[in-house]
Formats: structure tokens, C-alpha cells, sequence
């Protein structure tokens, strides 16, 4: 799970590097992210065997990303671990991934829980990326999930762009989740006051043995050449329609060759 | 001679569009090497000036998404150390992209609008504000083109194809499709591809008759906003916006929609924006280009109208 800047919020690049400025906008926990964790909860809570789930939340990002744990904690999440280093700022999604999969390929871990993609890098590629530095099978944009831990399969529905694909696979695997898959819970009061003690482990380049040129802005194998910000998209002509609304609209196409 | 890979998609023996998008944008920087899987389409590709045409027959590419592309392209990039992959911007393009760029130590760009000289893609970010230029500096770029970023132009080559014989690894394999369900088309352009959209929201009141209408009378294909998903009235497939899909067309046309952030985001960059809306203070008209203030049930039947008038 990332911490991304409010998707509501008017985001800018910085002069200084071309990265996002997020200092000026509020960080909220990757919108797309909080179905992950709902499906991570409600598989949680339909399991009956006598081994509990723990439900790790992974986050590499700034400082501040701890809020958005925070909120993965509310939720109702187990603990966290959160990669956090200066020379991670810049990084692209090759090194984000190297970085999230050599956390996750140390651990003990049945499956990896995403959203499709954040609000701000809008990629959609971190979890297929993901499946590839692990040698992991992947199951993205998952509309439904059902997992047989005793034969240790997930089978999900991959909402695709021409419609849906039954899928499955052996653990251990990636899973990314559509917004369709589940209402996301609201913190309990519960949650919430049990959020502030719960464990994050705080995990620095050096300890995951990643050399800080392979990562951040230095380690990034793309690089922004410049940028420009646009004026806002003027509004255009508005009428009230008066009985001749539809005419108008024609007219307006006609003028521009659109018919 | 300059080679530039292009992944070229087909939809039951057509190529698509956004296939013959790349296939003219690769002409810019040299000869089009395209990878086709299933029919022979080559013929096809070929007027688009590819050069030559290799094509995995596999049934690995049915069974298993994603992954068999990744394996045959990187067999490709290492056979032809071609100057750049070019690969719609779809949602599996951009999954075999990404997994290419570990697999082949490159760097990858997505959703771009345009190329240009030495491999510099222009991205249109945050709704559209902002325009990005970047580029790949370690490996062979690999870049996703964003749906209507050029008009295709035909340069028929003689058809050459080959096929490509890949050995899928144990990965590749592990995750398999047990079954799918197609989405049902109708007769209309598909949505990612098409010039003009129309599309409905939470005002259309779960009937899209209007908006469908219109949609024929221009040629169009239909959307809808996330609210008229989530009500079941239009299937997601057809959702615009962030979760949804990203449309740049030359016209759009909301009807019903307020034009919240989050539809704005996927169809921002469209050319021409229309909104029909009967709350004269709804966000969407900050960025129509033409507006009109009124019920959708009174406008589009007119509009179509005299669309169908102009036709006659
Ligand atoms: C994480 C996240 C992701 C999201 N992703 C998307 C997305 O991909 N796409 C998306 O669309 N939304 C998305 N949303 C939802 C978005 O915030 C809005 O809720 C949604 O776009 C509203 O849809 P709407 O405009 O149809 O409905 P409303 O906002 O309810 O607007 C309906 C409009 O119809 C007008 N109207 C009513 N009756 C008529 C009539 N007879 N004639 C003309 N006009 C009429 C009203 O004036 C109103 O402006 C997302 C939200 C979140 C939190
Ligand atoms: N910095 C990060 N830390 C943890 N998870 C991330 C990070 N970036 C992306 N992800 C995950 O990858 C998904 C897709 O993100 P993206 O490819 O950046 O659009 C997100 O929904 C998250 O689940």
C-alpha cells in the first residue's frame, strides 16, 4: 500500500527535480489500496483453521507514510513495515519494485494483496512488476477472490478490457483488486484506538542490502527532459436550453466539423 | 536498418486500431518488426509497413495472460536488439510492458501521447494539467502509446511472416484462465478506440436510450460514469475515469455526468468536450467546450435528430 496525495487534491511537479511536490498537498492512503486491505480483512475473517492470518501491511514511501499505515491499522491490519530512506525519493516503478520485492521475497508470505494502481504514478504496473522480480504467478485485476488455503490456490475473476476471465493459480502469487471487489470498511472506534500500538518495522536501504544508486532518482531508468504546466482548459460557450438545446449542440459540432 | 518492435493486437482477425497507431509511429524511427498472436493478420500489419511479421501460435497465449508475451517479446529484443518495443496502453500492454523492462534491464514509459525524436515521450498528467516529457536512458525504451495519440497512415511493404517458437518457462504457465466470459459488444466502436464517446451518468436515471441514440447518430461509443456502473446500469467495462478507462477522443459528450475529479481524469485530454446538464453550476462545464444547461431527455433526441436530418 502507498501513501498517495489526495486524489481530490490540485497536484503539481517541482521545478527543482520534475518530481511530484508532495509537501503541498495532503497524503492519504492510496484510495485504490483500501480494497486491498478489505480483501485481505474478509479473507482473514472467513478463515476457520487454527493458524492465524496476520495481515502485514508493505509501504515504501516517505516519512509521512505512516499515516496512511495508520489507517491500514484503523482497518483493522495486523502490523507494518515501512521502507523509508532519502534516496528512495525519484524512484520509478523498476525500483519501487525491486525495493517491495526483496522485502516480500524474505518473508514467509501466501499471497501479495494490491490495488490496481495509485492515484499519483497511475502506472498500473507495480504488481505484474512485482510478479516478475518474485518468479511469482500473477492475478491482477481481480473482481472477485476465493482462496482454498488447504490446496493452497486462489482462483479470482481478472475483470479484463472485453470482459471477465476466470483465473487461477498456486500460492504463493500477487493479487491486484479491482474498486468492484468490496466496500471498504470505516475504522471501528476499536480499531482505531488499537492502531496507535500496533508494530511497524522501519526498514532502511542498507538493511534490505539494496546498493541507494539502484533506487531513487540516481537509480531510475527513465528521467523527466522537462515539463510544462498547462492554463487550465478554459470553459466554453454554455447555453440554457430554450427548446432549441439539441439544434444548438448540433450547430456547435457542425462549426467544428464534428458531423 | 533501424527495427522497432511493435506488439500488434487482433480482435478475431482484425487488427485494432491502436495497432496501427504504433505501426506509424514506429515508421518514424525506422522499419515496424511487429509480434502478432493467433490468425495470420500479417497481410494487415503489413500495410501498415512492418517489414516483417512474427507470429506465436501458441496455446500458452490463450491459457495464461500477460506472462507468454513477455517471455516471446524478450526473445525478441535479444534476437533483434531493435532501437525501441512499442505496446498499447492498455491494461494487459502495460503489465507486459513493465514485466519486459525488469526482464530485458530497460526502462519503461506508459501512457504516452506522442514520441518524438531520440525516444522522448510527452505523458499528459494530473487530469491533463500538466504535460511531461521523458525519456528512457538504460536499455531499449519501452514505451506504451496512450489510445488516438496519431491518425494511422498506410506504407504497404511486401507481408513477411515467421513463426516464433518460444519455450515458456514454469512462471509463465502457473497462472491459467479456467474459463471467460466476452462482454457483449453490439455494433458499437470500442470504447478505448474510439473518435467520439458519449457517455451517461446518474442523470440518465438507468436509461440510456438517449444517450445510445446519439451515441448511433454520431458513430460513437458509449461510457458511463462510475455511478452508472455502481447502479448496475451500464457494465464496468464501459466506466470512464481513474478506475476506470482513459478515453482522449475528438469529441466527448456527457450527459448527466457532474464531472467529480475522478471522472475527469479519464477523459480530460478528449479534444472537444460537450456537457449536457441540468444544473448550470455542475463542475463538468468548467471544461466543456460547449455546454448546454437542460434535461438530456429533451436535448439528445433533438441533437439526434438533426444529426440523422443532416445525414438524410
Ligand atoms: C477511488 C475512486 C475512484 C473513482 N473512479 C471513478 C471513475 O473511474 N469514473 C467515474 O465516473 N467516477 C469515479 N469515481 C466516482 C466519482 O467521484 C463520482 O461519484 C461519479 O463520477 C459521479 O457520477 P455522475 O456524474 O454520473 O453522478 P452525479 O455526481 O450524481 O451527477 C449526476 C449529474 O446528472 C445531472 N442530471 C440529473 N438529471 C439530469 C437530466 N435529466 N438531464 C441532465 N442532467 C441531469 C445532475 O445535475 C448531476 O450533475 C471514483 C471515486 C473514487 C472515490
Ligand atoms: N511505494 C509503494 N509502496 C507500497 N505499495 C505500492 C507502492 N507503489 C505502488 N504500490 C502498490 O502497487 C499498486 C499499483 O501502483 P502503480 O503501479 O504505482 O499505479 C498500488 O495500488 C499499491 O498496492
Amino acid at each position: 500500500m502507498k501513501q498517495a496525495p489526495d486524489s481530490v487534491a490540485q497536484k503539481n511537479l517541482k521545478e527543482s527535480d520534475s518530481t511530484l511536490d508532495r509537501a503541498s498537498v495532503d497524503a492519504v492512503l492510496n484510495d485504490l489500496d483500501e480494497y486491498a486491505i478489505e480483501a485481505a480483512l474478509q479473507f482473514s475473517e472467513a478463515q476457520t483453521s487454527e493458524i492465524p492470518n496476520r495481515i502485514t501491511l508493505l509501504s515504501m514511501g516517505p516519512e509521512r507514510a505512516t499515516e496512511a499505515i495508520r489507517k491500514g491499522f484503523s482497518m483493522g491490519a495486523d502490523d507494518a513495515i515501512h521502507v523509508v530512506d532519502s534516496a528512495l525519493a525519484g524512484s520509478d516503478a523498476l525500483a519501487t519494485s525491486l525495493v517491495l520485492a526483496t522485502v516480500i521475497a524474505d518473508r514467509e508470505v501466501d499471497f501479495v494483496l494490491c490495488g490496481t494502481e495509485s492515484t499519483d504514478a497511475r502506472m498500473a504496473v507495480i504488481p505484474a512488476m512485482l510478479a516478475e522480480r518474485l518468479g511469482w504467478p500473477q492475478l491482477t485485476f481481480a473482481g472477485e477472490i476465493e482462496v482454498d488455503a488447504t490446496a493452497r490456490i486462489v482462483r479470482i475473476k481478472r475483470m479484463t478490457d472485453d470482459g471477465v476471465e476466470s483465473m487461477e493459480s498456486p500460492m504463493p502469487c500477487v493479487i491486484s483488486v479491482v474498486e468492484q471487489i468490496n466496500e471498504p470498511r470505516y475504522p471501528s472506534f476499536k480499531n482505531i484506538m488499537a492502531a496507535k500500538k500496533k508494530p511497524v518495522e522501519t526498514l532502511s536501504l542498507t538493511d534490505l542490502g539494496i546498493a541507494s544508486d539502484q533506487v531513487g532518482s540516481a537509480g531510475s531508468r527513465t528521467t523527466v527532459v522537462d515539463f510544462a504546466v498547462l492554463p487550465p482548459r478554459a470553459a466554453g460557450v454554455k447555453v440554457t436550453d430554450d427548446g432549441t438545446g439539441g439544434d444548438q449542440l448540433v450547430a456547435f459540432l457542425a462549426a467544428k466539423k464534428l458531423v | 536498418m533501424n527495427q522497432v518492435l511493435v506488439l500488434v493486437e487482433q480482435l478475431s482477425g482484425q487488427i485494432t486500431r491502436a495497432s496501427t497507431e504504433l505501426l506509424t509511429m514506429a515508421r518514424r524511427f525506422g522499419t515496424p518488426i511487429a509480434f502478432i498472436v493467433g490468425d495470420d493478420v500479417s497481410a494487415q500489419v503489413s500495410q501498415y509497413g512492418a517489414a516483417k511479421v512474427f507470429r506465436g501460435v501458441a496455446p500458452e497465449y490463450d491459457l495464461h495472460p500477460v506472462a507468454p508475451w513477455v517471455d516471446a517479446l524478450a526473445a525478441l529484443v535479444t534476437q533483434l536488439s531493435p532501437e525501441a518495443v512499442l505496446i498499447a496502453s492498455s491494461a494487459k500492454g502495460k503489465e507486459i510492458a513493465g514485466r519486459l523492462a525488469i526482464r530485458v534491464g530497460s526502462g519503461v514509459i506508459t501512457d504516452a501521447v506522442d514520441i518524438s525524436e531520440g525516444f522522448v515521450a510527452t505523458q499528459s498528467i494530473f487530469g491533463g494539467s500538466t504535460v511531461v516529457h521523458s525519456k528512457v536512458t538504460e536499455g531499449i525504451p519501452i514505451i506504451t502509446l496512450a489510445p488516438n495519440a496519431l491518425e494511422p497512415t498506410a506504407s504497404p511493404v511486401e507481408p513477411s511472416v515467421e513463426d516464433l517458437v518460444v519455450s515458456f518457462g514454469e512462471i509463465t504457465t502457473a497462472a491459467r484462465v479456467t474459463g471467460r466470459e466476452q462482454a457483449t459488444k453490439g455494433g458499437r466502436p470500442d470504447l478505448g478506440e474510439a473518435s467520439i464517446v458519449v457517455s451517461g451518468g446518474r442523470g440518465t436515471n438507468g436509461d440510456f436510450a438517449a444517450v445510445e441514440g446519439l451515441a448511433d447518430a454520431l458513430g460513437a461509443a458509449v461510457g458511463a460514469s462510475r455511478a452508472a456502473v455502481d447502479a448496475g446500469w451500464y457494465p464496468y467495462t464501459h466506466q470512464v475515469g481513474q478506475t476506470g478507462k482513459s478515453v482522449s477522443p475528438q469529441l466527448y459528450i456527457a450527459c448527466g455526468i457532474s464531472g467529480a475529479i475522478q471522472h475527469r481524469a479519464g477523459m480530460q485530454t478528449s479534444k472537444t468536450i460537450v456537457a449536457v446538464n441540468k444544473d448550470p453550476d455542475a463542475p463538468i462545464f468548467e471544461i466543456a467546450d460547449f455546454g448546454v444547461v437542460g434535461d438530456l431527455f429533451a436535448v439528445l433526441p433533438q441533437a439526434t435528430t438533426a444529426i440523422n436530418a443532416r445525414k438524410a
